[in-house]
């Protein structure tokens, strides 16, 4: 029973649940911090056992299903419970548990310092995100990935609301919550209309009904539209991107977990798992907001000085990539690009931590030098730079090219040429990243001050409770191990995938289907070669003077500084409607709700007055009372009854 | 003189105590008319045994006045410490029920 590959999905998936529960249910286990810790490591490297072994079993394309009757109603049950293994949901499971484990691994240097009731908290949610995750991944219906879909949300919120005490972090794991949960409704709907037209949440029974033709086309384009809603949420595609580089307030490890490799890929992979359903015209919106988003965040993210928020929108950008290849109807580009994405992104986050860690600072203008200072770290960042660029023989390069290929042979030439734009942009900010903190000068990467941040301060702040004087470093083995065995798999997967040109199994549907033509390739290393070489110009040699730079596009650097007034825009909307909602409301409670009690207590009241002065509380006048009541009963029996 | 006689007069004189105990304001008063109204129901006893032929009535009475009496002396020492009390016996200042 536990050696076939189905069962061991299952057990991949219950074992954070189980981790989950223990350390939920036993708070002394959890309030000791580090047991907890390691308990529910273990317990992750448990489960990434089971996914590996379960991907194996469905590398050719087995397929399992386990599913359980779950709402019966009538004989029947209106869904199942259970999980879908096949070839993609396993490869997505290893990425999910193969991230949770090493930044669970990582993390229990990252936070040393937590007291041992936040570290035991902090690993609950860990384990309840694992969990959920690998729901939303194995999910064989709509409904139950929509409740685990949930649960991501509830995770994310928590973790970005980790140092609740705060006040940024607790406004961004709200925002955060809010703005999903704004595409989140629109992905409620589009099940339920779903479940109307077709009478099932089974992602199997949809795809036989569609390949059937049994399924009405009318109504389709606004279904998957609202599908795609939630998908917009969580996976930041415009105008619902805002929240994710404010999410970064959460423990670094946190941002590559759910902010970077997972979470946020999870709206790539809803697309992914119901993309038959989409007609042309929904695909066409999807592709040309992917490629829209992906511009807006490069954009963003040139003008960053906080290495995470350049991360985050290099994050958002990247989620427009894939959604733009699923838009141009080759999804199994953007899956490609969403499991390298996540091997190389995670990679990024947590050499960005180590460094954070080290300088304590999140400021590129603090940083500068560093790979003197911590040669490995370094190393293994521009390795995950790399392949974000999408230099060849690195992890980024194949998934990147064919995401470029499946946009030209969708014919969405429009969105093309923006994700080359992208791509140019992307090599530069991220280079202007490495260059800026690990190789130019610390009073180079001053020079170029976006915040105005005092360069040179202290770079602890007294609270932090580290020594001042400790030079930065290469973080501990337990935090370098992560960083290694990721960036060991983002070059492993490039050279594998650049050398056979295609990745394990995904002999890219895109890749066969549509011919790339020749000049692709060359294209797109080329514009990346120019944005690291622009970069370089720029922030090491310095060539080109940054602020002449800045002042060429002064405009769009400006508004850019400004994220483009999106955020501004959502908090006058939102306090203007709430403001004049919250008036209208408020005057309704006042006159009308209290109107009525004050009415009834009023009336309550003068009855009251008019009662009580029967009660003189002389004992004659209850005399008199009972005297005359007595009379009137006697009376009453002798002319009434009689 | 028939038995209706005497229930008139008993009807009367408890009607009197009646009057006595709702308008009285000294609480003594209002002894004086509750002694008048068991009084009333003596006279009923002694008429109703009369008539009957049965002296049940009147050894009834003769329990009636035992606990009259004893009543009053409870009830005149209950006004007495009351009196200590509230230094006062009349009935409308003792409101303390007033609602």
């Amino acid at each position: 029973m536990m050696s076939d590959p189905g069962s061991l999905a299952l057990v991949s998936l219950l074992l954070p649940a189980i981790s989950f529960l223990i350390l939920g249910v036993v708070s002394p286990l959890r309030r000791l911090g580090r047991p907890a810790a390691y308990m529910s490591i273990l317990f992750a490297a448990g489960s990434l056992a089971a996914a590996i072994g379960a991907w194996r079993g469905h590398a050719e394309g087995q397929v399992t299903r386990l599913a359980w009757e779950w709402l019966p109603s009538n004989g029947a049950s209106i869904a199942t419970v259970g999980i879908l293994a096949d070839r993609d949901s396993t490869l997505m499971l290893i990425l999910v548990a193969l991230v949770a484990f090493l930044v669970q691994l990582y993390s229990v240097e990252y936070l040393h310092d937590e007291p041992p009731a936040a570290l035991g908290r902090y690993y609950t949610y860990h384990s309840l995100f694992a969990f959920s995750m690998m729901g939303v991944v194995l999910a064989p219906n709509l409904l139950q990935l929509f409740i685990c879909w949930e649960l991501v949300g509830l995770c994310s919120f928590l973790l970005i609301g980790f140092w609740y005490q705060k006040p940024e972090a607790a406004r961004a794991a709200v925002k955060a919550f809010w703005t999903t949960k704004a595409g989140d409704v629109g992905l409620l709907i589009g099940i339920v209309l779903l479940w109307r037209v077709t009478g099932t949440f089974d992602l199997g029974e949809l795809k036989a009904m569609v390949t059937s033709g049994a399924l009405p086309a009318e109504g389709l384009s606004l279904i998957t539209f609202c599908i795609y809603l939630g998908a917009v949420g969580k996976s930041a595609q415009f105008p619902l991107h805002t929240w994710l580089p404010d999410a970064m307030e959460g423990p670094t490890p946190v941002s590559a977990l759910i902010h970077a490799a997972t979470m946020v890929t999870a709206g790539v992979y809803l697309l992914h798992r119901t993309v038959f359903l989409f007609p042309p015209d929904v695909l066409m919106v999807v592709a040309w907001i992917g490629a829209f988003t992906a511009l807006l965040a490069a954009v963003l993210a040139c003008v960053q000085d906080d290495i995470k928020r350049v991360l985050a929108y290099s994050t958002v950008s990247q989620l427009g990539y894939m959604m733009a290849a699923i838009g141009a109807g080759f999804s199994a580009a953007g899956f490609f690009h969403l499991i390298t994405h996540g091997l190389f992104k995670a990679l990024l986050f947590l050499g960005a931590g180590a460094v954070i860690h080290a300088v304590h600072s999140n400021d590129l203008p603090h940083m500068g030098g560093l790979a003197k200072k911590m040669p490995q770290t370094a190393m293994v960042f521009v390795i995950g730079t790399l392949s974000l660029a999408g230099i060849p023989l690195f992890g980024g390069f194949l998934s990147k090219e064919e995401i470029l290929g499946a946009t030209l042979a969708g014919h969405q030439t429009g969105p093309f040429v923006l994700l080359m734009v992208v791509a140019f942009l992307t090599a530069f900010y991220m280079f202007r990243v490495v260059f800026l903190a690990f190789y130019a000068t610390p009073a180079a990467a001053g020079h170029y001050v976006n915040a105005g941040a005092a360069v040179g301060a202290t770079h602890a702040s007294p609270a932090h409770g580290h020594d001042v004087s400790h030079a930065p470093h290469d973080p501990p083995a337990v935090m370098m191990l992560p960083l290694w065995i990721l960036a060991l798999l983002s070059l492993g997967v490039g050279i594998y995938s650049t050398l056979t040109s295609h990745f394990l199994q995904f002999p890219a549907e895109a890749g066969a289907e549509h011919a790339a033509p020749g000049w692709l390739t060359p294209a797109a290393v080329g514009v990346a070669i120019a944005g690291i070489g622009l970069a370089w110009l720029v922030y090491q040699r310095r060539t080109i003077d940054a602020g002449k730079l800045a002042a060429v596009f002064g405009p769009i650097r400006t508004a850019a500084l400004h994220k483009f007034w999106i955020d501004d825009f959502y908090e006058g909307i939102l306090a203007l409607a709430l403001l004049a909602f919250s008036r209208i409301v408020g005057w309704l409670d006042r006159y009308l709700v209290d109107g009525v009690l004050n009415v009834v207590s009023a009336w309550t009241v003068s009855a009251g007055n008019l009662l009580r002065t029967v009660q003189t509380g002389r004992a004659q006048d209850y005399v008199y009372g009972v005297a005359v009541g007595l009379l009137i009963l006697l009376l009453w029996i002798r002319w009434a009854l009689a | 003189m028939g038995l209706q006689a005497y229930l008139i007069l008993a009807a009367t004189v408890f009607c009197i105590g009646l009057f006595g105990v709702v308008t009285r304001r000294n609480t003594i008063g209002i002894l004086l008319g509750i002694e008048l109204m068991l009084n009333a129901v003596n006279i009923n006893l002694i008429a109703f045994s009369h008539f009957n032929g049965s002296t049940t009535g009147m050894i009834f009475t003769l329990f009636t006045i035992c606990i009259t009496v004893s009543e009053a002396a409870i009830g005149l020492a209950l006004v007495i410490l009351l009196f200590r009390v509230r230094r006062t016996v009349m009935a409308d200042h003792l409101d303390l029920l007033k609602g």
